[in-house]
């Protein structure tokens, strides 16, 4: 049995996948958006919603403020369980060596047309009188926010079915390749263009794509209402995420519509497992009551974990898998998934349509990667 | 020890029997305890710790679940703010 008369498949309904549906819709492509399970049920469920504009690379960068800009468009659009609060966000510096980095930071930032803030000690510890003292100062970037991330997913698929756009749950793809979907229950879903959005486990749809799981942990506390006003991100955290290989924690909490604190964050490589590692938990909140010592008395309600799918030079894969004309990614987004569905979005369809992308898409292509394994 | 402690539950004075959590205050009282995300109140539910339904500010320290707190003489309990 087949199913035929779409253009476009996407296996993953997850925020990225989700967010393509609604972009493929809106521009009148035949789509089916698929699942094993619910919409926003994988990482998109245990992530932080942080919508954050970041500067690893010049690509990264240009990816996270296109999008940070587009959900401040669709901001309107967004019911309240979206749960979307422009909070800003403040990179916190502990040491001069740290405040250096802000002011690098700052000049990057508004040479590319991005607003930010300078804060030094005083100013830090009036907007957030919760952190401890003697810290040095802190980067505020106003126009970053948080959002709720499962719902947000399923709004951005709602959208796509109110264009038209099918959606499949429950059922998990076996194979995608050559413009046919084989789902585990036999039946078939052909469609022009396939598009794996599997997330962290998108290399079992695409064996030999580089993604990695990196396994994370967040805790959620009891409400606190107007202890945390902004997202609190150490500038040590650049340091620590850089790190490749070797586990690391640091200190990134989010203040939450309902006065609820959000607590991350780890990175963990090779721990395939979703358990709560009690080590890391512990060297996380530790690490997290260094900087807001009252954290310690607060009372956390749930802990979990989730998977970012890492790629090795950091940044995410859209666009033409090598080898099979039908098949394009949608995955690699690390830790910045959320953020980065509505330009990954944007930039992909671009791609199918033939539009001219708002930013080179070329840092993020899937040969790219190609190349390096063959170099490797 | 004495048989009656005496704590205040918003401001007003209960006294209970000795060994009586503050879940049994909250009840004498005649007050719900914590209020649901959406306003709704919320009282002891499980009495074993396990359901969070119960939770109250006592001294100053929000989300303490009443179920699992003796009653001391003097001490304040709070349900607002
Ligand atoms: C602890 C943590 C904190 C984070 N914090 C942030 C943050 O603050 N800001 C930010 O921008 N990002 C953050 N992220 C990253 C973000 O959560 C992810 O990048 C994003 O959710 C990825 O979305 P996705 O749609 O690619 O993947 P997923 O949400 O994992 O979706 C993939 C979907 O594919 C489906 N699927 C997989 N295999 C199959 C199959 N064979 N058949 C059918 N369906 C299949 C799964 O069921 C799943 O629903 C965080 C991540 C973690 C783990
Ligand atoms: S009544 Fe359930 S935790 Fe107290």
């Amino acid at each position: 049995m087949s199913d035929d008369g779409y253009e476009v498949a996407i296996v993953g309904a997850g925020i990225v996948g989700a967010a393509c549906a609604d972009e493929f819709a809106r521009r009148g492509l035949r789509v089916i958006l698929i699942d094993r399970e619910a919409v926003g049920s994988g990482a998109t469920a245990a992530g932080m919603g942080h919508i954050v504009v970041m500067d690893d690379s010049d690509a990264q960068f240009a990816l996270t403020h296109y999008s940070q800009r587009l959900w401040q468009s669709l901001r309107p659009e967004l019911p309240e369980d979206v749960e979307y609060d422009q909070c800003g966000t403040i990179w916190v510096a502990a040491d001069e060596e740290e405040m250096a980095e802000v002011r690098r930071k700052a000049d990057y930032y508004s040479e590319r047309n991005l607003v930010t803030d300078v804060l030094d000690e005083a100013q830090l510890k009036t907007l957030e009188p919760n952190l401890r003292p003697a810290l040095a100062g802190g980067l505020l970037v106003p126009d970053d926010g948080v959002l709720y991330p499962p719902c947000a997913a399923r709004v951005l698929a709602e959208r796509a079915q109110q264009h038209g756009a099918k959606l499949q749950l429950g059922c998990a793809v076996e194979r995608m390749e050559q413009g046919c979907v084989q789902m585990s229950d036999g039946h078939e879903i052909r469609a022009e263009f396939l598009v794996n959005a599997a997330g962290a486990v998108a290399p079992a749809l695409t064996p030999g794509l580089e993604v990695k799981k990196r396994k994370g942990h967040l805790v959620i506390t009891d409400r606190y209402p107007k202890f945390l006003r902004h997202q609190l991100v150490e500038l040590g955290y650049l340091k620590n995420a850089h790190a490749v290989t070797a586990d690391s924690v640091a200190f990134n909490v989010q203040p939450r519509r309902t006065g609820q604190i959000l607590i991350g964050s780890s990175r963990q490589y090779g721990a395939e497992d979703k358990e709560v590692d009690h080590d890391i938990l512990s060297r996380m909140l530790q690490r997290s009551q260094e900087y807001m010592p009252a954290l310690g008395s607060m009372s956390a309600m749930r802990t979990w974990t989730g998977f970012r799918a890492a790629t090795p030079d950091k940044l995410p894969l859209i666009g033409p898998w090598p080898g099979d004309k039908s098949l394009f990614l949608a995955t690699g987004h690390e830790g910045l998934g959320i953020t980065t569905s509505l330009g990954t979005a944007r930039i992909l369809v671009d791609q199918i349509t033939g539009a001219q992308p708002e930013i080179p898409i070329e840092p993020y292509l899937p040969s790219r990667n190609a190349k390096e394994q063959v170099h490797a | 020890m004495p048989e009656r402690v005496t704590v205040t539950v918003n401001g007003a004075r209960v006294d209970v029997a000795c060994g009586s959590t503050v879940a049994v205050a909250m009840i004498l009282a005649g007050q719900p305890c914590r209020a649901s995300v959406n306003g709704e109140s919320r009282g002891p539910l499980c009495a074993m710790g396990i359901c969070f339904e119960c939770c109250v500010a006592i001294n100053g320290v929000p989300h303490r679940r009443s179920c699992q707190v003796f009653c001391e003489n003097g001490m304040e309990v709070r349900t607002d703010g």
